[in-house]
C-alpha cells in the first residue's frame, strides 16, 4: 500500500470542508463519536439547517467554527484497501496564500474546486498558480455543486476546457475533471447526479493518479542532520536521503568542502544494509576520515550539485514585518542554516493575474522573484530538480518567525564565479602589528542622544593611548557612500547594511571602529553583529529620553519634525526599538560624557 | 523496492526526532507508557543507533497509572538503555487532589498540565517530544509538527510557525520551548500495524483478558485499587475488556473486545465505529475543549 498527499483548493463557499468532511464521511473514517459531536454541533454552528455540516469535520478552531471559514492548514488521513491518503485542507482566501503554500510543499497532487455557478474565477487561477509554483504539478478539477445548475452537461464541459487552458498557462501539466456534488456525497466515492458522466469518481481518482513521490534515479544527495559518535571508532552521518540511491562502496564527495570519499556501512533503523534509496532515514560511515558537520551535503562523486552564494528565487513573504532587501535573516536550506540577504526584488507576482510588477518591499501573502545573497557558498539544487534540497524558508533573526517561504530557481553566475581572495597577511596579523584587539564599537541612539560626542571622547582617549581607529558617522557617510539614500525604512536598512559591512572591512583592517548611527531597528544591529566575530561587537545603547533629546535639539531637526517638515524622523514619525541587551547602557542624565566615555573604554579594557 | 507509507511514517519521524536533536540543547521525550509514546521510544532508539539515544525519557505521573503500566514502566531503562525521568506534583499530592471528588478536570489540570509545567521548568527543556496525532483530535490537525510555545508555554493557534517540505523552525528565545510531534501524520491503524511489523512490546492492558470492571456513566472503568470507592448499586463484574488508550485509570474506559493480539486489534479496528479517545472522559467537555486546555498548556 502506498500514500498520496493532496491538497484541497477552494474559495469560502466552494465547498471544500465539506468535500473532505464526505470523503472522510464515505470512507469510513469519520466513527460514531466523531458523527455524534458532529450531529451536536451541526445544531450549534451548521450551515445547513438540519443536515449534517461535514465541513465542521474538518474546520477544528473555535474562530473557525464561529466564522464558518478555514483559517490554516488542517491535516486529515483516509485510506481505502488500495491507497492511504494525507489531505492538507486549506484555506482559499487571499489573506491566507501563505497557508495554501505550505500545503502545497508537501504536495502530490491538488484537487481544485469550481462552484459550477460561479465557474473560473480569478482566486482559481490563484490557487493553480500557487500549487505549480511550489511543485504540485497535478490537479483533480471538482466542479462542485452540479446539484444546483441541474446537472448540466454544457456548464461541466465549459469550465472543464477554460481550466484545461489556464492550467497549461500556470504550469499544470495533468488535468482530470469531475461533476460533483459534496454536499450530496454524488460522484465522490460513488456515482450520482448525472447519467451522462461515465467517467471515474473523484475517489477513484485518487486511488489512481500517479505518486510523483521519490526519485530513486538521479544522483544520491544526502542533506547531513547529525553526526553519530557513540564512541571513539564509529562516526556515523545520519540523514533522510533527498534523492538517488546510495549503497556500500560508492564514491561520494562532500559538499560544499569538496573532499572526496567512500561508503563504509549504511545503516536503516539500526540494521546495515546494502544500499539505501531516496526517503530512507540513513546513517553512513565513510572509510576515511572526513571532516562532515550538519548542513554539509554527501552527493553523488560523478555529479555533484554547483557550489554557489548567490541565487534566484521565488518567495511568499509570510510575515507581518515586510521583506525589504538589504536586511538580514537566517535561511534554512536541507539541513543547512546560513545568514542570507535579498540583495534584489526583481519583481513582485499579482497573485491573481501573475502580471509583473516592480516593488520595493514584499508584505505578507506577497510573491515575488528574488535575488538571495549568502554568508557563504552552499550547495545549491533547483526546485525543480528536487523539492527536498531547493525550497527554502526565511527565519526572522530577532522573533525566530518563520518569515517566508521560497524556491530555488537559478543560481546566479556571480556567486559561481567570485572566490574569497585569500590573503596570507590576516587579521590577526594586522591587529598584531597594530598592538591592539580590533573592535566595532556600535553606538545606538535618538538623534541628540549624545552619540557622536562620546564617540569623539572614546576615540581621543584611545588615539592617546596609541590605538588605530575611526569613527563612522550617521551624518558623514549618509554625504558620501550613502548619498544615495533616504529615510524610508527600505533605505534605513541599506543603510545600516553598508555601514555595518564597511566596519567589518576596518576591523578586517585590525582597527577599532565606533559607529555612530541612530540605526532604530533591532533587526539591522542584529545583523550587523553577526558579521563579527564573538567579542568583537560591543552594543553601546545612548539612552536618552526623547524629551531631553528634543529639549537640547543641537541642530534644530526636532522642531522641523514637529512641523511636519521631516518625514520618518526617528522618534517624532518614525520608531525607535531600544536594544533589550546591550553591552554597554549610557544613561546621559546620569554622568557626564567623559566618565560614559569611561565606561565605554572600561568594556573593552581600553 | 517502493517504500510502503509506513516506510515513509517511519523516516518521517526519524527525520523529525533527529531534528530535534539537532536543533535544542535540552530535549526530552514525555513518555506516558501508552501505545504511541511507547512507539516513540521504538523509533527513539532506531533514530540514533548504533549510539544510544542522546533524549532521556520523561514521565509525568498522575499517581492514577495504571498498576501494570507502572510495572511496565519500570522495566523501561534496563530494556532499552534509556534515562527515564519520573514528575510527580508533589502540590497536588499535598493538596488531596483526588479524582473521585475533585472530578476528571481539576484532577487533569493539577496532576497532568500543572505537573507537565513544573517538570519542564525544572528540567529546563526546550523541546518536548510527544506522541500526539493530527487523527485524535479536531484541534489537534492544525497543530504544527514543531509545535511553539510562549514562555507561558501557552499554544498560540493563530500564530503558528508556517511548515514548509521538512524544514522543522526550532529556533527560540530563552524561556520559550517546542513541542514536536514526530507521529502527526500517523493514524491509530497506523500505528497499530508498526507495532505489528516491529514487533514493539506493549503494556498488557492493551490486550482482551477477563478483568474486574465498573460500568459508571456508561464507561467500564476498571477499579485498578481501593481508591475508587464504589457508588449505591455499582459492583465489580468480570468482564472481558481491552484499552484502546491509557490514561488516569479512574477516567480510561475499557472496551469490550475478544481481541488479544496485535493481529486481532488491527482486524478488529478495521471494523469499529468509534474513535480511540471515545473512552477518554477528558474529551467530553463541549467543542473546541482540547483547542482550551492545549493553550492553557496540556500536552
Amino acid at each position: 500500500m502506498d500514500l498520496l498527499r493532496f491538497i484541497t483548493c477552494g474559495s469560502v463557499d466552494d465547498g471544500k470542508s465539506t468535500l473532505i468532511g464526505r470523503l472522510l464521511h464515505d470512507t469510513g473514517e469519520a466513527r460514531d463519536d466523531h458523527l455524534a459531536a458532529l450531529a451536536r454541533d451541526s445544531a450549534k454552528h451548521g450551515t445547513q439547517g438540519e443536515a449534517l455540516d461535514f465541513a465542521l469535520l474538518v474546520d477544528g478552531l473555535a474562530a473557525e467554527r464561529e466564522q464558518g471559514i478555514t483559517i490554516d492548514v488542517a491535516y486529515r488521513y483516509f485510506g481505502t484497501p488500495r491507497r492511504r491518503f494525507i489531505v492538507a485542507d486549506c484555506p482559499g482566501h487571499e489573506q491566507y496564500t501563505r497557508n495554501m503554500a505550505t500545503g502545497a510543499s508537501t504536495a502530490d497532487l491538488a484537487i481544485v474546486l469550481i462552484d459550477a455557478r460561479k465557474g473560473v474565477l480569478p482566486q482559481t487561477r490563484r490557487h493553480s498558480w500557487i500549487c505549480a509554483l511550489f511543485g504540485v504539478k497535478q490537479v483533480l478539477l471538482a466542479v462542485n455543486k452540479m446539484d444546483l445548475v441541474g446537472w448540466d452537461e454544457s456548464v461541466f464541459g465549459a469550465i472543464r476546457d477554460e481550466y484545461a487552458a489556464l492550467a497549461a498557462a500556470v504550469g499544470i501539466e495533468r488535468v482530470q475533471a469531475v461533476p460533483v456534488s459534496a454536499l450530496q456525497g454524488d460522484n465522490l466515492t460513488r456515482r450520482g447526479g448525472a447519467a451522462w458522466y461515465a467517467g471515474p469518481t473523484l475517489l477513484e481518482h485518487l486511488e489512481a493518479a500517479p505518486v510523483p513521490g521519490l526519485d530513486t534515479q538521479s544522483p544520491a544527495r544526502l542533506p547531513v542532520q547529525l553526526v553519530l559518535r557513540p564512541d571513539a571508532d564509529f562516526r556515523g552521518y545520519a540523514g533522510t536521503l533527498a534523492q538517488g540511491r546510495l549503497a556500500r562502496g560508492d564514491a561520494v564527495v562532500v559538499q560544499p568542502s569538496g573532499h572526496d570519499a567512500r561508503i563504509a556501512s549504511v545503516t536503516v533503523g539500526g540494521r546495515e544494509v546494502d544500499a539505501a534509496e531516496a526517503g530512507q532515514a540513513v546513517v553512513l560511515t565513510l572509510d576515511r576520515e572526513r571532516d562532515v558537520s550538519r548542513g554539509d551535503v554527501l552527493c553523488a562523486a560523478a555529479a555533484p550539485l554547483p557550489v554557489s552564494d548567490q541565487f534566484a528565487a521565488h518567495l511568499i513573504w509570510m510575515d507581518e514585518a515586510p521583506l525589504l532587501p538589504g536586511r538580514s535573516w537566517w535561511l534554512r536550506i536541507g539541513t543547512r542554516e546560513v545568514a542570507a540577504t535579498v540583495t534584489a526584488i526583481s519583481h513582485r507576482i499579482d497573485v491573481n493575474t501573475q502580471a509583473h510588477e516592480a516593488a520595493k518591499q514584499l508584505v505578507m501573502n506577497d510573491v515575488g522573484l528574488v535575488k538571495l545573497s549568502l554568508a557563504a557558498p552552499i550547495p545549491l539544487a533547483t526546485y525543480d530538480e528536487s523539492r527536498a534540497l531547493g525550497g527554502f524558508i526565511l527565519v526572522d533573526r530577532l522573533s525566530n518567525a518563520t518569515a517566508g517561504a521560497g524556491v530555488v530557481r537559478h543560481g546566479l553566475r556571480r556567486g559561481e564565479n567570485l572566490h574569497w581572495q585569500a590573503f596570507t597577511v590576516d587579521k590577526a596579523l594586522r591587529a598584531a602589528q597594530k598592538n591592539q584587539t580590533p573592535r566595532c564599537i556600535w553606538l545606538t541612539g535618538l538623534s541628540g542622544s549624545g552619540k557622536s560626542t562620546i564617540a569623539n571622547l572614546v576615540e581621543r582617549a584611545l588615539v592617546a593611548q596609541g590605538r588605530h581607529t575611526y569613527v563612522l558617522d550617521g551624518d558623514n557617510v549618509r554625504h558620501g557612500l550613502n548619498r544615495d539614500l533616504g529615510f524610508t525604512e527600505a533605505d534605513r536598512v541599506e543603510n545600516l547594511r553598508r555601514v555595518a559591512e564597511v566596519a567589518r572591512l576596518m576591523v578586517d583592517a585590525g582597527l577599532i571602529v565606533l559607529v555612530s548611527f541612530i540605526s532604530p531597528y533591532a533587526r539591522e544591529r542584529e545583523m550587523a553583529r553577526s558579521l563579527f566575530a564573538p567579542g568583537e561587537f560591543l552594543e553601546v545603547f545612548v539612552d536618552t529620553p526623547l524629551a531631553v533629546c528634543e529639549a537640547r535639539d543641537p541642530k534644530g531637526l526636532y522642531a522641523k519634525a514637529r512641523a511636519g517638515r521631516i518625514p520618518n524622523f526617528t522618534g517624532i514619525n518614525a520608531p525607535y526599538e531600544r536594544p533589550e541587551a546591550p553591552e554597554v547602557r549610557l544613561d546621559t542624565t546620569a554622568a557626564t560624557p567623559e566618565a560614559l566615555a569611561r565606561q565605554v573604554l572600561d568594556a573593552i579594557g581600553g | 523496492m517502493a517504500l510502503s507509507h509506513l516506510d515513509r511514517l517511519e523516516a518521517e519521524a526519524i527525520h523529525v526526532i533527529r531534528e530535534v536533536a539537532a536543533q535544542f540543547r535540552n530535549p526530552v521525550l514525555l513518555y506516558s507508557i501508552g501505545k504511541d509514546s511507547t512507539t516513540l521510544l521504538h523509533l527513539l532508539r532506531k533514530a540514533f543507533a548504533p549510539a544510544r539515544p542522546p533524549i532521556p525519557l520523561l514521565h509525568i505521573d498522575s499517581t492514577f497509572e495504571f498498576a501494570e503500566t507502572y510495572r511496565f514502566r519500570d522495566a523501561v531503562p534496563a530494556k532499552y538503555g534509556v534515562e527515564l525521568r519520573v514528575h510527580v506534583n508533589e502540590e497536588g499530592v499535598r493538596a488531596g487532589i483526588d479524582p473521585f471528588v475533585h472530578g476528571v478536570s481539576v484532577h487533569t489540570e493539577v496532576m497532568r498540565t500543572q505537573g507537565l509545567k513544573q517538570a519542564l521548568a525544572a528540567g529546563a527543556y526546550d523541546c518536548a517530544i510527544g506522541g500526539a496525532r493530527r487523527d485524535e483530535e479536531a484541534s489537534r490537525a492544525k497543530e504544527r509538527i514543531f509545535s511553539f510555545r510562549n514562555a507561558a508555554l501557552r499554544w498560540e493557534p493563530k500564530a503558528q510557525r508556517p511548515e514548509l517540505w521538512n524544514q522543522y523552525n526550532g529556533r527560540i528565545h530563552p524561556g520559550e520551548s517546542v513541542r514536536a510531534f514526530p507521529l502527526s501524520n500517523w493514524t491509530e491503524i497506523d500505528v497499530w500495524r508498526y507495532i505489528e511489523r516491529e514487533g514493539i512490546e506493549l503494556p498488557p492492558l492493551y490486550f482482551a483478558k477477563e478483568r474486574p470492571v465498573v460500568e459508571r456513566d456508561g464507561v467500564l472503568l476498571m477499579r485498578d485499587d481501593a481508591r475508587m470507592p464504589l457508588r449505591e448499586g455499582e459492583r465489580e463484574v468480570l468482564r472481558r475488556v481491552r484499552f484502546r488508550t491509557l490514561g488516569c485509570w479512574p477516567f480510561t474506559g475499557g472496551v469490550e473486545s475478544e481481541a488479544d493480539t496485535v493481529a486481532r486489534i488491527i482486524a478488529e479496528l478495521e471494523q469499529v465505529r468509534t474513535s480511540e479517545r471515545q473512552g477518554r472522559v477528558i474529551d467530553h467537555a463541549p467543542g473546541d475543549s482540547m483547542e482550551k486546555k492545549k493553550q492553557e498548556g496540556y500536552f
